[in-house]
């Protein structure tokens, strides 16, 4: 029988964790809530005597300085409501895995099939509240409804029930390898129900081309002879649904478009993916010649770069938006440790050296009402940011560079991108390590975490809106401690040359991963009993597309297999044989040696013709705002800086470690006081060499409601000119585009489909021409084209987005340059020029409006600039550098000051105007956000040979650093336009997130 | 010839810091530092007993689940070495009883707390008198501390620095709690908290956030046990060996070697003196 195990903090100990959940009930749901105690449950299930259980519960479960234990005794005393969320059936339990581990070693035993530890916490609730209170507590703080269930009992009732029952959310069923046989001769209302009901997100005409596959009588034939009818398995259609699902096939990327610009002018597009991103690498790499050090695009779970002769780089950025909607939590502790495995399965495998993350969410203190369903902003942005803090921290890798963007169609769908680097070594086994190879009769084998009900039709409902029937399934929660095991092992085993191949298992599981592998070699048999389940009763089709996490699947020469398993066991790591790998032409799936699928590997996947779709850009107009001109801007100034997308995000950013692995060399906050904004992360992943990575991004969606050209534009200009600020060099740095789209594909749904293709299609040649200017290749990226919330009346579409993350390297990290202005007299200097583009801005933004004059990338005088600005610092001429881009020039300068802890004097009238004379103005100098700028300071004794070396670009001197702690601004006319101390300026941008 | 120093970093199960663990015990003057997977230890393959100095370095093991590194502590207790008919616990009581130096730092430090071997007022009998518990503010922290040294303490990893250290802590339970008032004075008494958080002067311990940055009982960062072998604390030596570490480096004027440095070469010194 089950028993509870509690443990609870002895009386007079601090509860911080129920302090918090006391702070966040006052703050975000107003009700006056005394006190919060938290007590920990352990239910075990398992057979165990009294003696084992009281030496588990004293042992590893309770801390006996602050804590105290009880068996099937309730602890609880002195609250008015007790609340109780545990997980629900299926759902990961990291701790109970640990929990059971850790009474495992003490009685030596391992536990039985079915036997688990299921944990649960209890608050302990004080306060003047009502039963409707407490249920809100419930539901809208303490428990995520799709993953956790909730009890909750009056102080009345816990007393007359002796305290909460034992309750064992455990998955019941039974394994029947139940397969289905789908009829596709139906009517065409019938072929979507089918795909509809079945979370498939497939298309009348790719139901259409299925049903058409399984007429032909070569086919047919050959499936009697395997034991298959004439109709489609269950587990072939799911298989197909996922291989052809938007989140895997990228379809849109690689559709036909029938483009027409605002002229009139008609284009047929084959394959943005191909004609834009392939090709700008392609033409990047021809102009790099020799010079070119790109090892792997493209091809791979991530980009593969040169680093110097011994190790090769490698990054990839991934988003996980829809998961994060649901369970903001596991979907961002699955974002992050699911990029983690992409690095690792890249080529031979990468040690990761760092992560980055960008979070767009609405306004956390978002007060309307919201379509029920979406969570409220502040719910995912401290899940999402829990998440990203736990996957990141547990697994050792530093989150080095990020950053936090508002807008308030975030609410439709956050977007979360979780970006990891990895390095390996040039050469594995005497091979380059970015390749890889997979032999007929290797074996396949899976490795890590067991297959359950978690993640199923992950990849198939991110290929949709999100909508009132998104399925709980697709939810899962990732284990990083699994994961590192795994990593610990397979690290060590690539050393020893014990596999051939491996890639990760994310969207469409196993159906994804082997199906690509198979690709390798022309085919594969595999069978599907002998994966590991967590726990029985799932069917096959369950098993191939589960997503469940943590898993890598390897390609192992038969005569390492041996070797390869008796290491993972040592290791603490599962690892099982599924199959092989053949040339057979087929995906061939069994179920305990009966066929359950039998796909010619051609038709998986190269059976998709390419949707065709149309795009007509018609430029929008807004409002052209009056821009009211005043005699100081000083209160402007410090309500940027108190505004979500500018305020420190240093609450969020501490949370994350940025410096495990010892290589961190400009971390997120420098300064005086460690805690100005820095522009890009220098790290030194090899700790005996003095070279470093660069990591930067750029990122802008508030531009795409103008073009989304210039958008794009703006984000590949900030990246780099991030990345050039703090000394990255222009010899060796790429690019990485992640897009997160609202669906452009004409519909009912979306009736302004060509308007949203043409946004993507103008980002797509902006990205192309830009990155072309600035020689950089495209090694890797994602695209998600699904961002929309619908429920039949509201439709929030999020705003087009790219993030566009640079990578390169420093050839010395001690010349690196940080943002911070350094002493008084130093001078100042404006890189770049000046417009009136306040189009888009912060500054509009705070005065309610857009405009149309959005800053234009002049990419070739830029280039030559950053080129000779690199110089510069490499001749150790610069003492600080701020790039300028949200807010502008006044922002920038007041960051750089006040982490400094020096004022700064500067003269407007000394910027470089680009542009009709007549229309420069004080408020575009001080907040337009014209592109590729960087504020400088050099110390007196450089000036010379600053100026020597940036000669023939646009630079100015415009002011000097000053002792005194105040930014003063002189206006075109001569007098003062902004006047502020430091402390003031600080206080504003530091203020908005602080206690978030 | 003088044998060689050997330090070995133990990781596995969610240990993070072996590989800048290792790396500083080189710096600081050892001829050798492994790191060895706790598997190769369980299994016998590497045993402790060849080694000088043991390091205990930061991480999440077993994701912290149970309270920080308290499923490791029962692991090293529990879990049997398979060639030797002996548990891992045998052999590090042996190294302890050898006489060699073993430093825990956070994840470390907190197993080595929670298994009775800080501040060791029990001998070999373990029994834990003090803890690592959440931070006072509820938070994961990454930011940097002043550590403000106590000279009479018997550490020999603290001997000869200069009033203070600077280093980082990151963790989300660091707060240093005793299981009693006695305990904390005995370790008052007896000077088993060489450092201590402190103001930007190394001035005086401070209970003030961020400053001391979990609200640990009499500011202790850092304990030891009466040898002064066995050491352990939260902030991280072993990320502070390089001036570029700092997070002030591009606007002060500092010493090649970082604060955290010392630690390893006075364990690597202690070791050349006592052990080879």
């Amino acid at each position: 029988m089950a028993h509870r195990i509690e443990i609870a903090l002895k009386d007079g100990v601090r509860d911080a964790r129920g302090e918090r959940i006391a702070r966040e009930i006052a703050h975000f749901l107003h009700l006056p809530v005394a006190a919060v105690r938290t007590i920990d449950v352990f239910t075990v299930d398992a057979a165990l005597s009294r003696a084992e259980l009281e030496q588990a519960a004293s042992g590893p479960l309770c801390d006996p300085v602050i804590q105290t234990w009880s068996i099937d005794a309730p602890q609880g005393h002195d609250f008015d409501f007790a609340v109780e969320v545990g997980l629900r059936p299926g759902v990961t339990d990291n701790i109970g895995r640990t929990a059971r581990e850790a009474i495992e070693y003490q009685t030596g035993r391992p536990f039985s099939a079915g036997e688990a530890v299921y944990t649960a916490v209890q608050y302990l609730i004080s306060g003047p509240l009502t039963s409707a209170d407490i249920e809100l507590i419930a539901t809208g703080l303490l428990c995520n409804t799709l993953i956790q269930r909730f009890t909750i009992l009056s102080a009345a009732d816990f007393g007359a029930k002796g305290g909460f029952p034992v309750t064992l959310p455990k998955v019941s069923g039974e394994t029947k390898a139940e397969v289905r046989e789908i009829d596709l001769n139906v009517s065409d209302d019938e072929l979507m129900r089918i795909s509809k009901d079945g979370v498939l997100a497939l298309t009348l005409e790719e139901m259409r081309i299925i049903r058409d596959h399984y007429r032909d009588p070569q086919l047919l034939a050959e499936r009697r002879t395997v034991g298959l009818s004439d109709r489609p398995t269950d587990v072939e259609l799911e298989c197909l649904a996922q291989t052809w699902s938007e989140h895997c096939k990228h379809k849109i990327f690689a559709s036909t478009v029938q483009y027409e610009d605002e002229n009139g002018t008609k284009q047929e597009i084959k394959s943005l993916f191909k004609s834009f991103i392939q090709r700008t690498t392609k033409d990047v790499r021809e102009k790099l010649g020799d010079k070119d050090f790109c090892l792997s695009v493209f091809k791979d779970n991530a980009g593969v770069i040169r680093f110097n002769d011994q190790q090769s780089l490698v990054f990839k950025v991934e988003t996980h938006n829809s998961p994060s909607a649901l369970d903001p939590y596991g979907g961002a502790l699955t974002g992050i440790v699911g990029v983690n495995r992409d690095p690792f399965g890249t080529g031979k495998g990468a040690r990761l050296i760092f992560n980055t993350d960008v979070f767009c969410f609405a306004d956390p203190f978002y007060a309307k009402p919201l379509p029920s369903r979406l969570l409220h902003p502040r719910r995912i942005y401290e899940g999402v940011v829990e998440g990203v803090e736990h996957g990141g921290n547990k697994s050792g890798i530093p989150t080095v560079n990020g950053s936090l963007v508002f807008d308030e169609r975030f609410a439709g769908k956050p977007l979360v991108f979780c970006g990891t680097a990895g390095m390996m070594p040039a050469e594995i086994g005497g091979e380059p390590s970015f390749e890889k190879s997979i032999k007929p009769g290797d074996l396949i084998v899976m490795t890590g975490g067991r297959i359950g009900k978690d993640g199923i039709h992950g990849a198939t409902f991110s290929s949709e809106e999100l909508n009132e029937n998104s399925p709980v399934s697709a939810v899962q929660i990732g284990d990083p401690i699994t994961q590192k095991r795994m990593f610990d092992f397979l690290i060590r085993a690539r050393d020893k040359g014990l596999y051939r191949f491996i890639t990760d298992n994310g969207a469409g599981g196993l159906s994804s991963s082997i199906g690509e592998m198979a690709g390798e070699c022309n085919g594969c048999r595999m069978d599907l009993a002998k994966a590991p389940l967590k726990y029985p009763g799932l069917a096959p089709w369950e098993i191939l597309i589960s997503e469940a996490q943590e898993r890598m699947s390897l390609a192992v020469p038969p005569e390492k297999l041996d070797e390869f398993l008796a290491m993972a066991k040592r290791f603490g790591c599962e690892a099982s044989v599924l199959g092989e790998f053949t040339d057979s032409g087929t995906f061939h799936i069994l179920y305990n040696d009966r066929t359950v699928a039998f796909l010619p590997m051609s038709f998986m996947h190269e059976g998709l013709p390419p949707m065709q779709l149309p795009a007509k850009w018609v430029p929008p107009r807004h409002e052209e705002p009056v821009i009211e001109v005043k005699e100081d801007y000083s209160d402007d100034l410090a309500s940027l800086l108190g505004s979500l997308n500018i305020c420190s995000k240093e609450s969020v950013v501490r949370r994350y470690d940025h410096e495990v692995q010892g290589g961190s060399i400009v971390k997120p906050f420098t300064g005086v006081a460690n805690d100005g904004p820095s522009d890009a992360a220098v790290v030194r992943p090899i700790l005996d060499s003095w070279e470093g990575v660069v990591v930067a991004h750029g990122i802008c969606p508030r531009y795409s409601d103008i073009d989304t050209y210039h958008m794009t534009a703006n984000a590949v200009d900030e990246g780099l000119r991030n990345y050039v600020a703090t000394g990255g060099s222009l010899e060796l740095v790429a690019g990485l585009d992640n897009f997160c789209w609202c669906d452009p594909v004409q519909s009912d749904k979306t009736p302004d489909g060509p308007y949203k293709m043409a946004q993507l299609v103008r980002s797509n040649q902006a990205l192309y021409d830009i990155c072309l200017a600035y020689s950089l290749p495209l090694i890797s990226g994602k695209d998600s084209m699904k961002n929309d919330f619908y429920d039949g009346t509201t439709k929030i579409s999020i705003p087009p987005t790219l993030l566009f993350s640079v990578i390169g390297k420093i050839e010395d990290v001690r010349k690196a340059v940080t943002m911070d202005v350094k002493r008084p007299g130093d001078l100042v200097y404006l890189l770049g020029k000046s417009a009136n583009e306040l189009g888009g801005s912060e500054y509009l933004a705070l005065k309610g409006a857009t405009g149309n004059r959005v800053p234009v990338v002049d990419a070739a005088k830029a280039y030559q600039r950053y080129q000779a600005y690199h110089r510069a610092v490499m001749a150790g001429t610069v003492a600080s550098c701020h790039d300028l881009s949200d807010g502008g020039l006044a922002v920038a300068a007041a960051e750089s000051a006040f982490a400094g802890g020096y004022g700064m004097s500067l003269d407007l009238s000394a910027v470089l105007w680009k542009g009709d004379a007549t229309e420069k103005n004080d408020v575009a100098l001080l907040f337009g956000e014209s592109a590729s700028r960087h504020l400088v300071t050099v110390r007196p004794e450089q000036r010379d040979a600053f100026e020597a070396l940036m000669s023939g670009n646009c630079f100015a001197a415009i002011g000097e650093v000053i002792a005194e702690p105040t930014l003063t601004i002189t206006g075109l006319n001569g007098t003062p336009v902004v006047n502020a101390g430091l402390a003031e300026l600080k206080e504003a941008w530091q203020k908005p997130l602080r206690e978030l | 010839m003088a044998r060689k120093t050997r330090a070995i970093v133990i990781t596995g199960n969610g240990t993070n810091c072996e590989v800048e663990a290792a790396h500083a015990c080189r710096l600081g003057g050892f001829d050798e530092a492994i790191i060895a997977h706790i598997a190769e230890l369980l299994s016998g393959e590497i045993r402790l007993d060849d080694f000088h100095f043991l390091n205990l370095t930061g991480g999440f093991l077993d994701g912290d689940d149970l309270g920080s590194a308290k499923a490791q502590a029962n692991r090293l207790r529990y879990a049997k070495v398979d060639e030797l008919e002996e548990h891992l616990l045998d052999q590090l009581l042996r190294f302890i009883s050898a006489g060699k130096p073993i430093l825990g730092v956070c994840n470390g430090f907190q197993l080595m707390v929670k298994m009775g071997l800080l501040p060791g007022f029990s001998g070999t009998t373990l029994e834990q008198v003090a803890t690592l518990t959440h931070n006072d503010c509820g938070r994961f922290q990454d930011r940097w501390v002043y550590l403000k040294v106590d000279p009479a303490s018997p550490s020999v990893f603290t001997k000869g620095i200069n009033k203070g250290i600077y280093l980082p802590i990151r963790h989300g339970e660091g707060k240093f709690v005793a299981a009693s008032a006695e305990v904390l004075a005995r370790i008052e008494r007896e000077n088993l908290a060489p450092l201590k958080y402190s103001d930007a002067g190394y001035g005086a311990p401070t209970m003030e956030f961020p400053l001391n940055p979990n609200g640990s009982e009499n500011a202790i960062a850092g304990i030891c046990d009466a040898t002064g072998r066995l050491m352990g604390l939260m902030p991280h030596p072993e990320a502070f060996v390089h001036r570029t570490s700092h997070p002030r480096w591009t606007r002060e004027e500092l010493p090649e070697d970082g604060d955290g440095l010392v630690l390893f070469k006075n364990a690597a010194e202690y070791v050349r003196q006592n052990l080879v």
